[in-house]
């Protein structure tokens, strides 16, 4: 194993500390973080050797000192500064966690059908300990992925969200996460179980209220019952200076949907370590990502369909633009392993290179063995076509114009699936204001 | 020619075409005509041996033979021809390439000589003009990027060269504008001779204005409830096919 | 089962008409690997200190390789460990006088198994257009039109003579493109290799025949170890042609190749090989493990380099032939056909390296996977920051037939500026049943239905051979040639 070896010492002081505490976790939990500690202390921060992280390399994050949440005192917030972060209006279900916890004076749950719980992880344990047994962490792969295990080790508070069978929730649930003290590192874990045939949509919102340098650890684990429709959002817009490495599984079961849709522009570096896995024949994926990045961010994909049973179909679509010297990532792998027969799987990832420091790395991969499956894949790194910028030209609109209308266009494709306002209207916004200014380097050929 | 009796087939456990009788002789046109999901479709794939289509009872003798009992290949190279409603792509397979291969098969069936690339190509540029194709056809991979007309037109011309004694023409008619639908017509009647016949399945009547039909069936819900000469297509054609549900229903 | 799975497994386990072992004397050295080894190796070809010294630097490296991480492990294959003391490292036909010997001298057995392969050497039979060079086990045994091509100015003789003859040449090119320490393979073949071809093509002539070399493992426990090197000075073009086959034996026998290409100024190398070593028989048992490096040098501006390959034989295949597009406007291209069937496994693909402006490449790959093979193509492009306007369009495509093969696509795109433009397809799927019975409804048997529909998938590959090797690759895909054509 190729790893950071420096780095994994101040966490292992950290869980000491933590083993030690007053946290009466139950014995289930407290076996299951000292093996995932144990994991993370074995692996450590892998390094550009580990063919998982050959594009993104962790140095930086594993040399800087982080302090748990719990040990720093967060900022006082006014609801006005909550309102404003979050998406969604406040007739949403909301629950807000400050740099990892949860702060229940901010958070609005009352207003769930019957049977639908949405609490916090720590809450949960005791109200839902079943549930919560039965599922946190026997999704993410924390034996195999070192932030999963990390968050493992330190699981403590988060979200937890069960929507139980037969239950419709047409206002979205917004998970609103801040980060707000420099140096905080903040893990949050988030638990969502969709009961057959529920359907519900559920917001990741991620809002950075300080640039100082910040590492957010965030674990997501999606249980989508029979027949179940989940929509997913992750919405992130971290400091210019934080660590944001996100892992997200979803398991699916027979004839559910499931959808998510990333739009990322904070953060320094940004890693998204998604994973659908099919576990019941019909099964439906949608995954879709946007990532609009300037300056020095790096932002990293790496997604992983799983279609482990027959007649499941995923759908990939993921755009990327890329300004300044700007990085960006994406390894998008689809198994069809021997059963899975009439799987049909697609996968598209493309990226628009605005300047000539920017720099792109693709890894789309099939890793096929049944026969009666259609399976693609494309790729596509490149720059607006001079064709188009002449045509808007000819029609009135100067260069800058003609550059930004197109690319609005380029990643409208993303937009456009998304159905849930508040979240379109939120990304129309970003998206002009982000690419609205003079962007893109104008010597272009 | 093509005797049919009794038959049924179904589609994944679907009956579809229910105790079918039909008598073709050699020198006769034949139009199957039927509204959509009357089972017309279903009798021409299973005439030809379509694997998807099961026969669940019936007889089929053709030129003597028990079709049924026949793979589609023996099928094709005792003369039995299927012009498909949506013919099939085989990418980076040329048209020359593909019907060198179906001639020389069906030759060395009836124990001919092969035809070497010359006859065969000689052959082929002959029957283009009957469809009104240029040479460029024979270079394209086979339905590849083909517009629906030049399908259809595809299927006549391989028609025209593996010269059938029994033709199907499945809906070749539909979805035809009129100039592709008279070259169609046109290859049709020049193949008409006294040894041969063809079944035409077709939804519209406007084909039979341009290929004379012997007789008129009308299929309806998987069986045969009507046939008689040219002047039946007329009168579907004026009065559409409620009519004979009417006369069906009445029956029934 | 369904007719493709069953044409395929008649396909996979055609018979393979290249088995036979001739009965030749040979001059072995017993197996094993050390520096005496190579000495030997270098004395009995009277080799020039520079070379001696080159394989034991090479030697060295490899040895640190071995002891410290092994062979490389990344590949999607598996296999049991080499034990590199177990193989026989030089094994050449005895000869009959001093000297390099001319067709009367040459054992006509040797002549005799060349011409069962399909390839003549004898002056009346030799094939018209194309000059042979003929590598029996560690040796090359006759190289054809020789003089002709001397008359042009193209040297075209075994890497042994050239060693001799051309010292300079080599000593100027060998190891310029892939160098020993490039991998682990690459750095055995450095130390041990024992003959191969070398091809010279001066300053703006056109080969005017497709040059080739017929590589023939027959000895038992020997590896091949050959090396083939390509100069194609400026404004020059050659078409070169390369094609291998080995007696069936029970066990594994390691070729580690080495081959490496340099065009200068608007030079065009074509690269074509038919590669139908020995692949082992259905349960596995035997094959050759065919590990090679090829790698070619754009070293002038508009210089072309284009790799074809049609990889059918092998237990397993690991290489990938890459282009470093060094000079500005130059152009690279690999198209390849790589069918698994039984138990093979190839990990095989391309490496696109543009460093110069305006450099394009192209990637056409089609991978066929049945019985119990397994296909992986992995690749690489990558687009230096330097390299502007740079241009890429991969496309690989895959066939499955049957259920228990598996393909897989591994493909690295590392794009460096923002003037260039890196494009990838790919596509898994298998034949459908509706065009088998469409070409069934034609009178074609299932079997040719299937060679048909397979020839399609493939054209794009087949149509950049040149037409001798069309055939031999129509053949060995078990298709008829007139398919492939018209």
């Amino acid at each position: 194993m190729t790893s950071i070896g420096a780095g994994t010492d101040r966490y292992l002081a950290e869980f000491e500390s933590l083993e030690r505490g007053a946290d009466r976790a139950p014995a289930w939990l407290a076996a299951l973080r000292r093996e995932a500690m144990a994991r993370f202390a074995e692996r450590g921060f892998p390094t550009t050797r580990d063919e998982d992280w050959r594009y993104t390399n962790l140095g930086p994050l594993a040399a800087t000192p982080f302090r748990a949440a719990g040990a720093v005192a967060s900022l006082n917030l006014s609801s006005e500064t909550v309102d404003r972060a979050a998406i969604g209006p406040s007739a949403w279900p909301r629950l807000v966690f400050v740099d990892g916890r949860y702060a229940p004076e901010h958070s609005s749950r009352q207003r769930l059908p019957g049977g639908a719980c949405l609490s916090s992880l720590a809450e949960a344990m005791t109200t839902d300990p079943e549930l919560v047994q039965r599922h946190l962490a026997r999704h993410a792969h924390w034996d195999a992925d070192v932030f999963a295990a990390l968050s493992t080790a330190f699981v403590q508070d988060g979200a937890f969200l069960h929507i139980p069978a037969e239950t419709a929730i047409t206002a979205p649930i917004e998970l609103l996460l801040l980060t707000t003290v420099p140096g905080a590192l903040a893990q949050p874990r988030i638990l969502v179980v969709a009961g057959p045939h529920s359907r519900f949509t559920v917001v990741e919102r991620y809002v950075g209220l300080t640039d100082d340098t910040c590492f957010v650890n965030a674990v997501t684990e999606m249980v989508v019952g029979p027949g179940a429709s989940v929509d997913h959002y992750v919405l992130q817009e971290q400091g210019a200076s934080t660590f944001h490495m996100a892992t997200i599984h979803a398991a699916l079961e027979r004839d559910s949907a499931f959808s998510t849709c990333e739009a990322t522009f904070g953060a320094r570096l940004a890693r998204t370590t998604l994973t659908v896995r099919f576990g019941g024949e019909g099964g439906r994926g949608s995954l879709a990502g946007l990532y609009v990045t300037s300056g020095r961010q790096h932002v990293d994909h790496h997604v992983t369909v799983d279609h482990a049973v027959p007649r499941c179909s995923s759908r990939q679509l993921y755009k990327g633009v890329l300004d300044g010297s700007a990085r960006a990532v994406f390894n998008g792998r689809v198994i069809v392993r021997p059963d899975a027969q009439k799987t049909d799987a697609s996968q598209t990832n493309k990226h628009l290179l605005l300047s000539d420091g920017v720099e792109v790395d693709s890894k789309p991969q099939l890793e096929i063995f049944a026969d009666d499956v259609k399976c693609t894949h494309g790729a596509a790194e490149g720059q607006l076509a001079p064709e188009a910028i002449f045509y808007l030209r000819s029609r009135g609109l100067d260069d800058t114009a003609a550059r930004r209308l197109l690319t609005l266009g380029f990643v409208r494709e993303v937009v456009d699936r998304i159905t849930v306002e508040p979240i379109r209207s939120y990304l129309d916004r970003t998206l002009e204001a982000r690419l609205g200014t003079e962007r893109g380097s104008k010597e272009m050929p | 020619m093509l005797s049919i009796r009794d038959l049924s087939v179904g589609v994944e456990g679907k009956t579809i075409v229910r105790h079918l009788n039909l008598e073709v002789r050699a020198g006769e046109v034949h139009a199957v005509m039927g509204p959509n999901g009357s089972g017309k479709s279903t009798l021409a794939q299973a005439l030809a041996g379509h694997p998807a289509y099961a026969v669940t009872g019936g007889e089929v003798t053709y030129l003597g033979r028990d079709l049924l009992a026949m793979s589609p290949e023996d099928r094709a190279r005792a003369g039995l021809f299927l012009a498909f409603q949506y013919p099939i792509e085989i990418p980076g397979v040329s048209n020359a390439a593909f019907l060198k291969a179906a001639i020389n098969e069906q030759r060395a069936a009836r124990g001919l000589d092969e035809l070497d690339a010359m006859d065969v190509l000689e052959r082929l540029e002959q029957k283009l003009q009957l469809v009104e194709m240029d040479k460029s056809f024979l270079s394209r991979p086979v339905n590849e990027g083909f517009s629906g007309g030049e399908k259809k037109r595809n299927e006549i011309l391989q028609m025209a060269v593996l010269e059938p004694t029994l033709a199907i023409l499945d809906e070749t008619d539909s979805g035809l504008d009129i100039d592709a639908l008279k070259i169609v017509a046109q290859g049709v009647n020049r193949l008409r001779r006294p040894d041969n016949a063809i079944i035409l399945v077709t939804h519209y009547q406007r084909i039979l204005q341009y290929v004379e039909p012997d007789h008129v069936h009308v299929l309806f819900d998987g069986r045969i409830v009507k046939s008689a000469g040219k002047e039946l297509a007329l009168e579907l054609e004026r009065r559409g096919y409620d009519w004979i549900r009417d006369e069906v229903g009445a029956v029934a | 089962m369904t007719t493709p799975t069953k044409t395929l497994e008649a396909l996979a386990t055609r018979d393979y008409k290249w088995g036979f072992v001739s009965d030749i004397e040979a001059d072995t050295l017993p197996p094993g690997l050390n520096e005496d080894v190579i000495r030997l190796i270098s004395a009995k070809k009277a080799e020039p200190e520079f070379m001696l010294d080159w394989r034991l630097r090479a030697y060295r490296h490899w040895s640190k390789l071995e002891r410290q991480a092994g062979e490389p492990k990344w590949a999607n294959v598996t296999y049991p460990p080499i034990d590199y003391q177990k193989i026989v490292y030089y094994s050449a036909p005895k000869r009959q006088g001093e000297g390099p010997a001319s067709l009367d001298e040459i054992d006509p057995k040797l002549l005799e198994t060349f011409e069962k392969l399909g390839i003549p050497l004898g002056e009346q039979k030799r094939l018209a257009g194309v000059a042979v060079d003929a590598v029996f086990d560690s040796v090359s045994v006759a190289t054809t039109f020789k003089e002709k091509l001397a008359e042009l100015g193209i040297i075209f003789c075994s890497f042994s003579e050239a060693v001799q003859n051309h010292p300079d040449l080599v000593q100027k090119y060998l190891g310029s493109v892939v160098p020993y320490t490039d991998n682990f393979y690459a750095a055995l073949n450095s130390a041990v290799f024992s003959d191969g071809s070398f091809c010279y093509i001066p300053r703006g002539v056109r080969c005017p025949m497709e040059l080739s070399t017929y590589f023939r493992i027959n000895a038992a426990g020997s590896g091949q170890f050959e090396r083939t090197l390509i100069v194609a000075e400026e404004g020059s073009y050659v078409s070169y042609l390369e094609g291998c086959t080995a007696p069936m034996r029970d066990e594994n026998q390691l070729h580690a190749a080495v081959v490496e290409l340099v065009a200068q100024e608007g030079a065009q190398i074509k690269y074509s090989t038919v590669q139908n070593w020995y692949a082992g028989d259905a349960e596995g048992r035997g094959g050759i493990f065919n590990f090679v490096t090829k790698r070619g040098k754009c070293a002038g501006r508009g210089a072309r380099i284009s790799w074809t390959q049609v990889e059918t034989g092998s237990a397993i295949t690991w290489k990938y032939p890459s282009v470093i597009l060094q000079a500005d406007d130059s152009i690279g291209e690999f198209y390849s056909v790589a069918l698994t069937a039984n138990r093979q496994q190839a990990d095989t693909g391309t490496k696109m390296l543009h460093i110069g402006k305006n450099t394009r490449s192209t990637i056409i790959s089609k991978g066929i996977s049945a019985g119990r093979g397994n296909n992986t193509y992995r690749g690489l492009v990558r687009i230096l920051p330097r390299a502007a306007n740079a241009r890429n369009y991969t496309q690989c495509d895959s066939l499955l037939l049957g259920d228990r093969c598996g393909a897989h696509t591994f493909p690295y795109i590392e794009v460096g500026n923002a003037s260039s433009i890196a494009e990838h397809e790919a596509s898994t799927s298998k034949i459908s049943d509706e065009q088998l019975f469409y070409c069934k409804q034609r009178g074609l048997s299932g079997d040719n239905a299937v060679s048909m529909i397979i020839n399609g998938f493939c054209k794009e590959v087949f149509k950049n051979l040149p037409m001798e090797f069309a055939v031999e690759a129509t053949k060995l895909l078990g298709v008829s040639l007139e398919g492939s054509i018209g």
